[in-house]
C-alpha cells in the first residue's frame, strides 16, 4: 500500500519492551489456561459451605463466593474458556473472511457485489446486537457463542482484505505474473496474498480481545457459558448482586480478562510497528 | 436540508447547492431497499428459532388454546410469504404488536425507551468527542515523548477493559462506597436523569475516547508534516487558527468515519451498560425481553437500531461530504 507523510512510530527503546511485556502476559494467560490444575489448590466448583464469602486471605487469595468456591481457582480455570474464545472466534472468520475478501477484490463481478451487499445490511445492525440476535435464535450456551461470532466476524476481514486486494491488483508486479502466464491460484496465493495480510494480521489481535469481551459478555448477560463453569464474564455476573459487600468476586476475573486484553493489545502494536518498518 | 446545503457551501467553497441536496435524496433513498431485506432478516429471526414461537413464549404451562390463540394472532399457522405481507403491513402503520409482558402496545414500549438510550449514546459521544481531540492533539505534539507514551498506554487499557467490569467497579467506588451517585434506575426529574446517566455515559465512552484519541492523534502526526500546513504557517495565520482550520478539519474527515462505527457499537453497547445499571432503556429492554421470550418486542427493538444505524451512517456520509470538498456526489 502506498502511503504518504510520516507515520507515527514508537522509539525503538521502546517498541521491543512493550511488545515482550505483550508476549508474555499471552504466555502467562496460556500456562493458566494449559495447567490450571498445576497452580491453585481448589478446583473451580468445589463448593465449601463452612468457607462462603470469605475475603480475600492466604488460604483464599481472591476470596471466595457464596457457595465458598475459591475465587482464585475459578478465575485461573476461567483462562482456558476465554482465551479460547478469543482465539477460536478469531482464527474461523480471519481465514474464511480472507479468502472471500481476495476472491472478490481479485474477480469483482457478481461474487464481489453479492459480498459487498451482504456486508451492506449486516453492518445495519449494531455488533452486539447481532451477536444477540444470533444467540437468540441459536439459544444459549458456549458452542453458539462461537457461532455468532464466526457469523459476524468475516465481515471485517473481507472488507479489509478486499480494499487491499482492489488496490494491488492494478501494480505492475501483478499485471507481470498475469502476462507472465502464472496460474490465477498462483497469483492470488503467492503474489497477493503476502502483500495483503499484514493489516489482517494486525487487525487480529485486536480482534482477539474483541472476541474475548464479546463472549465474556454474552456470559455476564447470562446467554454464553452457563453456570457453575467458570469464565470470566460469568464469574462477574455471579458476583454482581454482592458488589455491596463483597468486591473481589467481580473485582478479580475482570482484572484477569483487562490483563489479557491488554497482552494481546501489546502484541498487536507491536506487530503493527515491525510490519511498518519492514514495509519501509 | 436544502438551507442547510446552501449554508454548508456558502461557507465551504462553491459548489451547487442543488447537486448537494441530490446526493442527500440519493442517499435517503438507497435506505430503502436496505431497511427491505433488514425486515426480512428479522421477520425470518422469529421463524428460525426452532420449535414454535407460540409455545416458547408463553412456556410449557400455557393451555393448548392460548398456544393456538398466540399461534393465530401472530399469524403463524398461515404461509410464510402472507406472514410477511401482513408483518409489513403492520410495521407501516405503526402497529408493532403488543408486548405478552407488559401488555402494552411494542410502539408505546419503544417511545417511552428510545430517549433513554439515545440520550445515552448522545452524552457517550460528546464525551468522546470533548475528551478525545484535546488528548489526541496534545500526544500528537509530544511524539514519541513521556506525555505520548502515557496517553497511548492508557489508551490501550481503556480498549481492552471489559465496559461491565468498569461499570461495576465505578459502582463500588462512587455508588456503594462514596454514596455520591445513584446505584441505577432513572430518575424522574431532569436533574436525576442526569446523574443518572454520568456513569453509564462515562463508561461507554472510555473505549470510543481511547479509539478516537488514536486516530486523532495519528492524523494529526500525519497531517502536520504534509505542506499546506508549512504554507498555512508561512503565511503568518495564528497557530491556533493553523489547528483549527487546517489540521483538525482534515483530522475530521477519518475521525467522522471511526465516530459513527462507534456510535453503533455503542448502541449495540447500551444492551450491556443498561442491564448493569438498570437504566431502562433499550438495551436493557432487548435482554428482559429475549429471556422473558417476548418476541414480538425483540422484532421490533432489532428493527429500531438497524434503522438507527442506518440513520447514523447517513447523516456520517453527509457531513462527510461537508468536510472533504472531494467527494463526489
Amino acid at each position: 500500500m502506498v502511503r504518504t507523510g510520516k507515520r507515527p512510530r514508537l522509539p525503538p527503546w521502546l517498541v521491543a519492551p512493550a511488545f515482550v511485556v505483550g508476549v508474555l502476559i499471552v504466555l502467562a494467560s496460556f500456562v493458566l489456561a494449559i495447567v490450571p490444575g498445576k497452580i491453585v489448590h481448589y478446583g473451580p466448583i468445589d463448593v465449601d459451605t463452612t468457607a462462603r464469602m470469605v475475603a480475600p486471605c492466604v488460604a483464599h487469595p481472591f476470596g471466595t463466593d457464596n457457595y465458598g468456591r475459591d475465587i482464585f481457582s475459578r478465575v485461573v480455570y476461567s483462562a482456558r474458556i476465554d482465551l479460547q474464545i478469543g482465539i477460536l472466534g478469531m482464527i474461523v472468520p480471519f481465514v474464511v473472511g480472507g479468502v472471500l475478501g481476495l476472491l472478490a477484490g481479485y474477480f469483482a463481478g457478481v461474487l464481489d457485489s453479492i459480498l459487498m451487499r451482504i456486508i451492506d445490511i449486516l453492518m445495519a445492525f449494531p455488533f452486539t446486537i447481532l451477536v444477540i440476535v444470533i444467540m437468540t435464535i441459536l439459544g444459549q450456551g458456549i458452542r453458539n457463542v462461537y457461532i455468532a461470532l464466526w457469523l459476524v466476524g468475516w465481515m471485517s476481514y473481507a472488507r479489509l482484505v478486499r480494499g487491499e486486494v482492489l488496490v494491488l491488483k492494478n501494480c505492475e508486479f501483478i499485471q507481470a505474473a498475469q502476462v507472465a502466464g502464472f496460474s490465477t491460484r498462483r497469483i492470488i496465493f503467492r503474489h497477493i496474498l503476502p502483500n495483503v495480510i499484514s493489516s489482517s494480521v494486525v487487525f487480529a489481535a485486536s480482534d482477539v480481545v474483541l472476541c474475548m469481551l464479546t463472549g465474556a459478555s454474552m456470559s455476564f448477560l447470562g446467554l454464553g457459558v452457563q453456570p457453575p463453569t467458570p469464565e470470566w464474564g460469568a464469574i462477574l455476573n455471579e458476583g454482581r448482586g454482592y458488589i455491596s459487600y463483597a468486591w473481589w468476586i467481580t473485582f478479580f476475573p475482570g482484572l484477569f480478562l483487562a490483563v489479557a486484553g491488554v497482552g494481546f493489545s501489546l502484541i498487536g502494536d507491536g506487530l503493527t510497528d515491525f510490519l511498518r518498518t519492514k514495509g519501509r | 436540508m436544502c438551507v442547510l446545503a446552501r449554508l454548508s457551501c456558502s461557507r465551504l467553497g462553491g459548489w451547487a447547492p442543488v447537486n448537494q441536496l441530490n446526493y442527500v435524496i440519493r442517499r435517503v433513498l438507497q435506505i430503502i431497499p436496505v431497511l427491505l431485506v433488514v425486515s426480512v432478516l428479522i421477520f425470518l429471526m422469529l421463524r428460525l428459532i426452532p420449535g414454535d414461537p407460540a409455545r416458547l413464549m408463553l412456556g410449557d404451562k400455557a393451555k393448548e388454546s392460548a398456544v393456538a390463540a398466540l399461534r393465530e394472532k401472530l399469524g403463524l399457522t398461515r404461509p410464510l410469504p402472507t406472514q410477511y405481507v401482513i408483518f409489513m403491513k403492520q410495521i407501516l402503520s405503526g402497529d408493532l404488536g403488543t408486548s405478552l409482558t407488559y401488555q402494552r402496545p411494542v410502539a408505546e414500549l419503544l417511545k417511552d425507551r428510545l430517549p433513554i438510550t439515545v440520550s445515552l449514546t448522545l452524552a457517550s459521544t460528546l464525551l468522546s468527542l470533548l475528551a478525545s481531540f484535546p488528548l489526541g492533539y496534545f500526544a500528537a505534539k509530544h511524539k514519541d515523548r513521556a506525555g505520548d507514551q502515557a496517553v497511548r498506554a492508557t489508551a490501550l487499557v481503556a480498549i481492552a477493559m471489559p465496559s461491565f467490569w468498569v461499570a461495576l467497579l465505578l459502582m463500588i467506588l462512587f455508588c456503594v462506597k462514596l454514596h455520591w451517585l445513584p446505584v441505577g434506575g432513572w430518575g424522574s426529574t431532569l436533574w436525576e436523569q442526569a446523574r443518572a446517566l454520568i456513569l453509564p455515559a462515562f463508561t461507554q465512552s472510555l473505549m470510543t475516547t481511547a479509539l478516537l484519541m488514536r486516530n486523532i492523534r495519528n492524523s494529526v502526526v500525519d497531517i502536520t508534516v504534509m505542506d499546506y500546513v508549512d504554507f498555512a504557517r508561512s503565511k503568518g495565520i495564528s497557530e491556533a487558527a493553523v489547528r483549527n482550520r487546517h489540521i483538525f478539519r482534515n483530522a475530521m474527515i477519518s475521525t467522522v468515519t471511526l465516530l459513527a462505527m462507534r456510535m453503533a457499537y455503542m448502541l449495540g453497547g447500551s444492551v450491556i451498560i443498561e442491564t448493569v445499571f438498570s437504566l431502562p432503556g433499550l438495551g436493557k429492554l432487548m435482554v428482559d425481553s429475549i429471556f422473558g421470550r417476548d418476541y414480538t418486542v425483540v422484532q421490533s427493538l432489532v428493527f429500531l437500531f438497524a434503522f438507527m444505524v442506518l440513520v447514523i451512517n447517513l447523516l456520517t456520509d453527509v457531513i462527510y461530504s461537508l468536510l472533504d470538498p472531494r467527494v463526489s456526489f
